[in-house]
């Protein structure tokens, strides 16, 4: 989407080097989750900026507006209710979206040359017109993050707005939030802000509080501050994810073996060709020199 | 078998469904593989943009492998008492160095006379012949399997996470495992054996290369009982 501005780190099913040489400061989001009231402006904001059809509401039972995120459908705030030992009920309110891995599971996994791409800014983006809709990002990605048009038989998740970043404005999501929950800036920033945010939390009372920033995706490109930090799993964030396992040893050692094996075996049969040759009927040869001395 | 007109000094190896299940197989495959390799390598994205581009590819593909592995199952009703593996297999699988390097004169029949029976005798399909048909066999039902779920794996709940990320990795591995099958099989059936490919196009192989490459099968389809040779 903003090529022109912004280069490109790295990119899906590439045999080359990505081509982004000039370094650039790393973007993030910074969600503190203990400021949300859950008004969904956010959700609103991702709707109107990126130009998305309306999506149907569903009821289930809490102020959520639907289930999940759908293709059409990039930032929901989800509901989720907690109670807490000493009996106190919380509201877990969290931003569900695209986390913008440094670590991206869902490029690794891409087989489509550039249909995922990361900007040098940290920014992971999908390229629908590159995507052949194999879905198999959604294996990749470790949040849920990518889902697939019926329709068109592509991806789609937040783009963290790369039109507006790389022309200096921030995510609409932010814009439009009226607490200060949400902010835009650099990484590095924003992880001191969080510290201190943190530290704030729990003379409050919340000694569970923490960043959540995982280091098993190297980082994430959204990070947020949680009361409960010891316990991601309540605001439905998984405790420790990385890039899968099976993910890694697929694109990692078994496409060396498969190669090697591939193009052995091609060679191997040519080269056993040329030192033993095709088999004879001795019979059918007999028959042949008959034919020739005849 | 049914009585199917041959040619003088001919016998019937593969009739008229074989032939054409025989190539259903192939044919799907090759475009399995085409498509699978694009797929599989950015090295060769370039075959996917032959095949009409990458989103056609992966939307022919899952259909393809849908008749490929019809056509396997169908093969596996058809031969599977030729391929069962026998204690003759055993003996055989004993010289298959000799085999490999083109050095089973000493199985001819005449040669045998002389004392010289090293290689035990084969049936309709030698034991590399199974060995084929089994990969094949296993591999189509995993691709099937771990393919289905590749297929609708935008319609798994996240709870079943973990069988979409099983199948994106089983799917490659018993792809792999058919490439080298599939690469031995035709270099084996074109280059090496001669007269298997005419077979399995029209049909016929010379009594004397089915007494050769598979004497028990030729006794056993013209009757003649070990005695008369
Ligand atoms: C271009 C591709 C292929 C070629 C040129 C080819 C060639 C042949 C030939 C020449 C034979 C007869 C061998 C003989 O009776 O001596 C044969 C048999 C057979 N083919 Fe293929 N084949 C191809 C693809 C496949 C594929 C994809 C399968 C996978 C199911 C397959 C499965 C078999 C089986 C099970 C037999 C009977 C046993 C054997 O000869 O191994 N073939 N094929
Ligand atoms: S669905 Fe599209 S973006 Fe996702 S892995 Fe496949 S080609 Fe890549
Ligand atoms: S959250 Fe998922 S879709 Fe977003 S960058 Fe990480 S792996 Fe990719």
């Amino acid at each position: 989407m903003a090529g022109k501005v912004l280069e490109i780190r790295a990119m899906s099913a590439s045999s080359t080097p990505a081509p982004g040489i000039r370094s650039a400061p790393v973007v993030a989001k910074l969600i503190d989750t203990s400021a949300c009231i859950g008004c969904k402006a956010c959700e609103v904001a991702c709707q109107e900026w990126n130009d998305l059809p309306p999506e149907t509401t569903v009821q289930i039972g809490t102020y959520q507006t639907m289930p999940d995120t759908t293709p059409s459908f990039w930032n929901l705030i989800k509901f989720n209710e907690h109670e807490t030992d000493d009996g106190a009920f919380h509201w877990l309110l969290r931003k569900d979206q695209c986390m913008h891995c440094a670590d991206p599971g869902c490029l690794k996994a891409c087989p489509a040359p550039g249909a995922i791409v990361q900007y040098n800014n940290g920014i992971v983006d999908f390229q629908q017109d590159n995507c052949i809709g194999c879905g198999y990002c959604i294996a990749g990605c470790p949040f849920n993050v990518p889902k697939m048009s019926r329709q068109t038989k592509k991806v789609y998740k937040c783009t963290l707005c790369v039109d507006r970043v790389s022309v200096g404005l921030e995510p609409a999501c932010i814009k439009a939030c009226p607490t200060n929950c949400l902010t835009f800036g650099t990484k590095e920033v924003l992880l001191q802000k969080a510290k201190s945010r943190v530290a704030q939390l729990q003379t409050a009372g919340f000694l569970d509080a923490a960043v959540y920033d995982p280091p098993g995706v190297s980082g994430t490109g959204v990070v947020s501050i949680l009361a409960f930090g010891k316990n991601p799993e309540a605001y439905g964030l998984p405790k420790d994810p990385s890039v899968s396992f099976a993910v890694e040893i697929w694109k990692g050692p078994l496409k060396w073996i498969g190669n090697i094996a591939i193009v052995g075996g091609i060679i191997g049969t040519f080269v056993h060709y040329l030192r033993f040759g095709p088999k004879h009927v001795p019979e059918d040869d007999k028959a042949k020199q008959a034919d020739a001395g005849r | 078998m049914k009585p199917v007109k041959v040619a003088q000094g001919n016998v019937l190896r593969y009739n008229f469904t074989e032939r054409l299940v025989h190539w259903t197989a192939a044919l799907s495959y090759i475009y399995l593989l085409l498509s699978g390799l694009a797929f599989w390598t950015p090295w060769m994205w370039w075959v996917a943009m032959m095949l009409g581009g990458g989103p056609v590819s992966r939307a022919v593909h899952p259909w393809m492998g849908l008749i490929f592995t019809a056509a396997v199952v169908y093969m596996y009703r058809m031969w599977l008492p030729d391929m069962r593996i026998t204690p003759t297999d055993l003996e055989w699988r004993k010289t298959i160095r000799a085999y490999v390097r083109n050095e089973e004169e000493e199985m001819h029949p005449l040669q045998a006379a002389r004392g010289f029976d090293r290689f035990a005798p084969v049936d309709r399909f030698n034991l590399g012949q199974k060995y084929l048909f089994w990969l094949m066999f296993w591999a189509g039902l995993t691709l099937l399997a771990t393919g289905l779920v590749l297929w609708f794996s935008d319609y798994l709940p996240w709870s079943l996470r973990w069988l979409r990320l099983l199948s994106a990795f089983l799917h490659p591995v018993a792809f792999l495992f058919t490439v080298g099958g599939f690469i031995i099989h035709v270099y084996m059936g074109t280059a090496v054996v001669r007269g298997g490919f005419s077979s399995v196009i029209r049909g016929e192989v010379s009594e004397s290369w089915a007494r050769y490459h598979h004497r028990l099968w030729l006794d056993r389809v013209t009757g003649a009982s070990a005695a008369k040779k």
